[in-house]
Formats: structure tokens, C-alpha cells, sequence
């Protein structure tokens, strides 16, 4: 069917010199939607997600316990913010934490990927199970991990050759290890999955052109195989990134930031500032900063992954 | 050409299956046992109790209205997503306008913003417009915030209609409306379901909106629920983890009905 009309279209606009574009339709706009069809999904999103964007801005500006009406205050939050230890403190953690959690799962997400692409045979059991974190949110794998990990109840007190006094909670390093530790739980299946499906479409003729090359499989692995997921590993990552930077169930759930303000990440901060000090504008304050953060991501994300060029492939011409 | 096995990778991920097993063997082990026989017998042994007291107790402490609640929440969200998705991703793959690729940068954007960053003037928003302690007042932020990922993964599916076939139909004269209905909605069916369980999953797991915009127990999900569960009776461990298990049956049970849907829709994310 499809043929069929394909060899009908050209005796249907036999204009000669516009080739750039396929004819017809492109040509012309008949047929064609216009901005209508987009504007009640962007207003929507307008309305509960740019608004709200402005107005955080807005809102760091002022001060608003959560009752009275916010009053303008001008660089009183930031300037506060800036003169407090646990910011400077939060913002560190969560830059160890996102740069843990990529070191963590990139090499693992792409060796299990790569692994998982190829055809063993017990792969679909395996992948299954691989699953399963992924389809729990992260409350419920944070509460799993905080039960699984109590000092009392919990595998530490089994296994104290490995454990120890089994108080995991109780220390900096181990506190951080443990958010660590869940957050590549909870998201290794999700990259893995990412890199298999990018390690399924490396082209067999580069590895069978390797192979009478004589190149081994570790060779083909650094040569071939890593070099052709760049480009998944550059989403990956910066999925990772925005992930690490307002990661907050886990945190919230398993250390309350704690001990002290050990594990006291920015999202946590906000959080903490804003619905628990009732400290509304300093609580904007920390949310702009991580908007920025996020943004300045999200640009890097368009340009990289050439989201923003789909345009050109639109046609289908290749 | 036959391969050696790679052992290295092989040991590795059954490394990974152990990682990711044990936890799950614990888990559910834990939830048909008693909390004696878990307290003195440790969460790694085989139960010598079997019991299913510790899924009653969660459906004591309310968890039978949360589950309802979250599905209300879950069903509308779908049905929103569903609502202002096709049309915006046929705009995006369709339209030639200047205002509709602002709005598909828009969308990119939206990509990137987390929803603490936006938590409290949300918080300000939803109280002044009295939704507040509301269903609903969960029900339209979670959606928007669906929306962005949503409008990426169904407008990829949509570029794969072949033009061909909007040209057949602009040459029968088929306004952009009937071409909406009758061409591009039955062929982006895959997408479209993709999007459903993506907006259901975000639904479903959705913790900071219903947390900071919702107090009473009749408004309360099933992800709160479990915080608060674990908050109150954090000693009853078994209990705790049959809140867990419940939590996550129904995304199990759609898992197994749309497993295609949802990894084409997460390997999607990856790009290509």
C-alpha cells in the first residue's frame, strides 16, 4: 500500500526545482497542524511548572513562613545562605554523592549492559530480576534499605564480620556509603538497560572485522564496543547528574540528613529550611540554586544529545 | 562464528543477581513470617513461621484507602497526560510554526526541572487556590510534570509515521483533525501505551507532591503511607516490608502486561 503511493506522488507535484525538501506537502502548509494543537499541553505546563519557576525565583527574594502573607526582604536569604556553614556543607555533599553515584554505575551499568546484549542463555530470567528495582519508587526502595540495614534487626547484625558494631546510620563515611550504595541499587538496572540497548546496535562487521584482525575480546571491548556508546554514555551520565543533584526520598527516608548534618544534601536542605523551619524564602533560595544547576544540565543535554535537531531527521529522508 | 564464553562478565553479573536478589529473597521472606521468628532467627534464614499477618496489619494501619487514593491519582494523571500529549506531540513532529518549536524547546527545558526546585511555590499555589490537602491539588502538578518526558517519548514515536501517508491523505483533502484521528493516533498506539505506564509509574511513585501537599489520612498515597508506616512502627519490620511488597504489586502486575511498552519507552531515554 505504502509503495503504491509513493509512486504516485510525483505525477501529483511535478514542480521542478524545489528539491531540497521532498515535494508536496512539505511545500506547502495544507494538512499541516498548527500551534493550536500544542497550546492546551503548554499551557498546562505553563501553569504548574514555569509559573512555579518564576516564582521561586520571586520567592527568594522574600520572606514567608508558610502563613502570612511573603514580605520582600531583597538579598536577605542569599546573603544568610552564603554566610552558612551547612549550605556550603550541602552543596559538597551532594556533588561527592552525584560524582559517586556516576563513578559507581557508569562502569558497572556499561559492563552489565554489554554483558546483558550479547545472547546468553539465561538471559531473559536475569533480566527480569534486574528489573525489579527499577519498578519500585524510591521510597519504597529506601524504606526496604532502611529496614534490610537496621543496626538491630537487619543483615549488619548477622554479618558483623563485615558490618561491624553494625550502626551503618551512625557514622559520616558509612552514612554516605550506604546513600551510595542504594541510589546504584535502585538505578544500575536503568543505565543497564540503556547500554544494551546501545551495545545491540553496534554493527557486527566491526566486531567480525576486528576478529580477523585478530583482536581479542578485550581489545574489541576498549576499541569498538566503548567507542561506539559514547553517545548513550553522555545521556547516561547526565541522567545520573540531574538524578545525584535532586536525589531527596532516599536521604529523607534513610538519614534524615543525619548524623548531624552530615548527609544533609541541598534538595534535603530546601526541604528541611522551607517545610520544617517554616524558613519559606531561604528554602527558594536553595531550590533556584538547584534549578540553575539542573538548567545549565539540561542545555548541555540538548546540545549533546542533539535533542534539538530532530528537526532534520523529521522527514524521514535517510 | 561461535564465541568463547566471557567468563569475567558471566561472574559479574551473577555478582549483581546476588545484589539485587538477596534483598528481594529478604524482603519477601520477611513479609510471611512472624516478627519473632524474624527478630531471632535473623532476616537472612529460611522462615520457620508462615503467617500473612504482616499483609493484614497494612491493610489495618489504612493502607486499603491509600491504595484507592492512589489510584484515583494515578487514573487521572493517565487520563490528563492522555488528554494534552498526541495533539501536542503531533504539533511537534508535524507542525512548521515558529510557536510550536518554542514550545517543543519549552518541553526540553521542562525536561531538566526537578520538582524541589519548584516544591514551594507550589505549596503557595495549591493552598491559595484552596486545593490544599486535596487530591487534586496532587493530581495536577504530578501530571505536569509527566508531561515533558511524555511529549518526548510519543513524539519519537509519531516521526516514524511515514509521510507518505499524511501525503496520501492531504491529497484527499483530509483536514490536520481527521489526519490526527484516523492516521496518526491508531498508528502510535506502541507510544501511546508507552506513555501510560511511564505517566502510571510517575503517578504510582510519586513522594514530594502528595508529602508536602497533602495532611490527613484520606488524602494520604501509598508512598506516604510506607514513610509513615516506617516512621511509626519502624521496629516491625516484617510488617514494613509487607507494606513494600503491596506498594509494589500493581506495578508488577502492569510490568507484566506492558513489559514492551516500557522498556522500548526507557531504552527511549538512552537516545541512539
Amino acid at each position: 500500500m505504502t509503495t503504491k503511493i509513493t509512486s504516485a506522488r510525483p505525477a501529483a507535484g511535478p514542480r521542478n526545482g524545489s528539491r531540497r525538501r521532498p515535494p508536496a506537502s512539505s511545500a506547502t502548509k495544507v494538512g499541516r497542524p498548527g500551534f493550536a494543537w500544542a497550546l492546551p499541553a503548554a499551557v498546562f505546563f505553563a501553569l504548574f511548572a514555569i509559573v512555579p519557576l518564576i516564582m521561586v525565583a520571586v520567592l527568594s527574594f522574600m520572606s514567608w513562613d508558610g502563613i502570612s502573607s511573603p514580605e520582600f526582604v531583597g538579598t536577605d536569604n542569599w546573603s544568610r545562605l552564603m554566610d552558612d556553614p551547612v549550605m556550603f556543607k550541602s552543596i559538597w555533599l551532594t556533588l561527592l554523592l552525584t560524582v559517586l553515584g556516576v563513578a559507581v554505575q557508569t562502569p558497572l551499568s556499561i559492563v552489565l549492559g554489554v554483558w546483558a546484549a550479547g545472547n546468553q542463555r539465561n538471559r531473559a530470567v536475569l533480566s527480569v530480576i534486574y528489573f525489579i528495582p527499577l519498578l519500585l519508587s524510591a521510597t519504597a526502595v529506601s524504606v526496604l534499605w532502611r529496614a534490610l540495614l537496621d543496626p538491630n534487626f537487619g543483615i549488619p547484625a548477622e554479618a558483623t564480620w563485615l558490618f561491624g558494631d553494625g550502626n551503618l546510620f551512625g557514622e559520616q563515611a558509612t552514612a554516605i556509603g550506604v546513600l551510595a550504595f542504594v541510589s546504584t541499587w535502585q538505578f544500575t538496572p536503568f543505565h543497564t538497560l540503556i547500554y544494551q540497548g546501545a551495545a545491540r546496535a553496534v554493527p557486527q562487521v566491526l566486531y567480525q572485522a576486528a576478529e580477523i584482525d585478530g583482536a581479542g575480546r578485550y581489545r574489541q571491548f576498549f576499541h569498538i564496543t566503548l567507542p561506539q556508546l559514547r553517545n548513550s554514555m553522555i545521556t547516561s551520565m547526565i541522567l545520573m547528574i540531574v538524578g545525584g543533584l535532586t536525589t531527596f526520598e532516599t536521604v529523607l527516608i534513610l538519614t534524615q540528613g543525619g548524623p548531624g548534618t552530615d548527609t544533609t544534601i541541598s534538595a534535603y536542605y530546601m526541604y528541611d529550611k522551607a517545610f520544617k523551619g517554616f524558613d519559606f524564602g531561604t528554602g527558594s533560595a536553595i531550590a533556584l540554586a538547584l534549578v540553575v544547576a539542573a538548567t545549565i544540565i539540561s542545555l548541555v543535554v540538548v546540545r549533546v544529545s542533539g535533542y534539538d535537531k530532530m528537526r532534520s531527521t523529521m522527514e524521514g529522508v535517510s | 562464528m561461535r564465541r568463547r564464553p566471557n567468563y569475567l562478565a558471566g561472574a559479574g553479573s551473577l555478582l549483581w543477581l546476588f545484589l539485587v536478589g538477596l534483598p528481594l529473597y529478604v524482603m519477601l521472606a520477611a513479609t510471611v513470617r512472624t516478627r519473632q521468628d524474624y527478630a531471632e532467627n535473623g532476616p537472612v534464614s529460611f522462615p520457620d513461621s508462615f503467617t500473612l499477618e504482616n499483609y493484614t496489619s497494612a491493610f489495618d494501619s489504612g493502607f486499603g484507602q491509600y491504595f484507592v487514593n492512589t489510584l484515583l491519582v494515578t487514573a487521572c494523571v493517565i487520563g490528563i497526560v492522555l488528554l494534552l500529549v498526541p495533539p501536542l506531540a503531533y504539533a511537534i513532529v508535524r507542525s512548521r510554526g515558529r510557536t510550536t518549536s518554542a514550545i517543543f524547546r519549552l518541553f526540553l527545558l521542562g525536561l531538566a526541572i526537578p520538582a524541589q526546585a519548584v516544591i514551594v511555590p507550589m505549596f503557595y499555589l495549591i493552598s491559595e487556590a484552596g486545593l490544599y490537602d486535596n487530591l487534586l491539588g496532587v493530581i495536577l502538578p504530578t501530571a505536569a510534570f509527566c508531561l515533558p518526558m511524555s511529549a518526548l517519548i510519543l513524539s519519537g514515536a509519531m516521526r516514524d509515521i511515514s509521510p507518505e501517508l499524511y501525503e496520501a491523505m492531504a491529497m484527499d483533502g483530509a483536514t490536520p483533525r481527521r489526519m490526527f484521528f484516523q492516521l496518526v493516533l491508531p498508528l502510535s498506539r506502541g507510544g501511546l501505551s508507552t506513555i501510560v505506564v511511564f505517566s502510571a509509574l510517575q503517578a504510582w511513585n510519586g513522594f514530594l507532591f502528595p508529602l508536602v501537599l497533602t495532611q490527613s489520612d484520606s488524602t494520604k498515597v501509598v508512598t506516604l503511607g510506607l514513610y509513615n508506616f516506617q516512621t511509626e512502627h519502624g521496629i516491625d519490620i516484617p510488617g514494613l516490608l509487607g507494606a513494600v511488597v503491596l506498594s509494589m504489586v500493581p506495578v508488577l502486575l502492569v510490568y507484566l502486561f506492558a513489559r514492551r511498552a516500557l522498556v522500548q519507552g526507557l531504552m527511549g531515554v538512552g537516545g541512539k
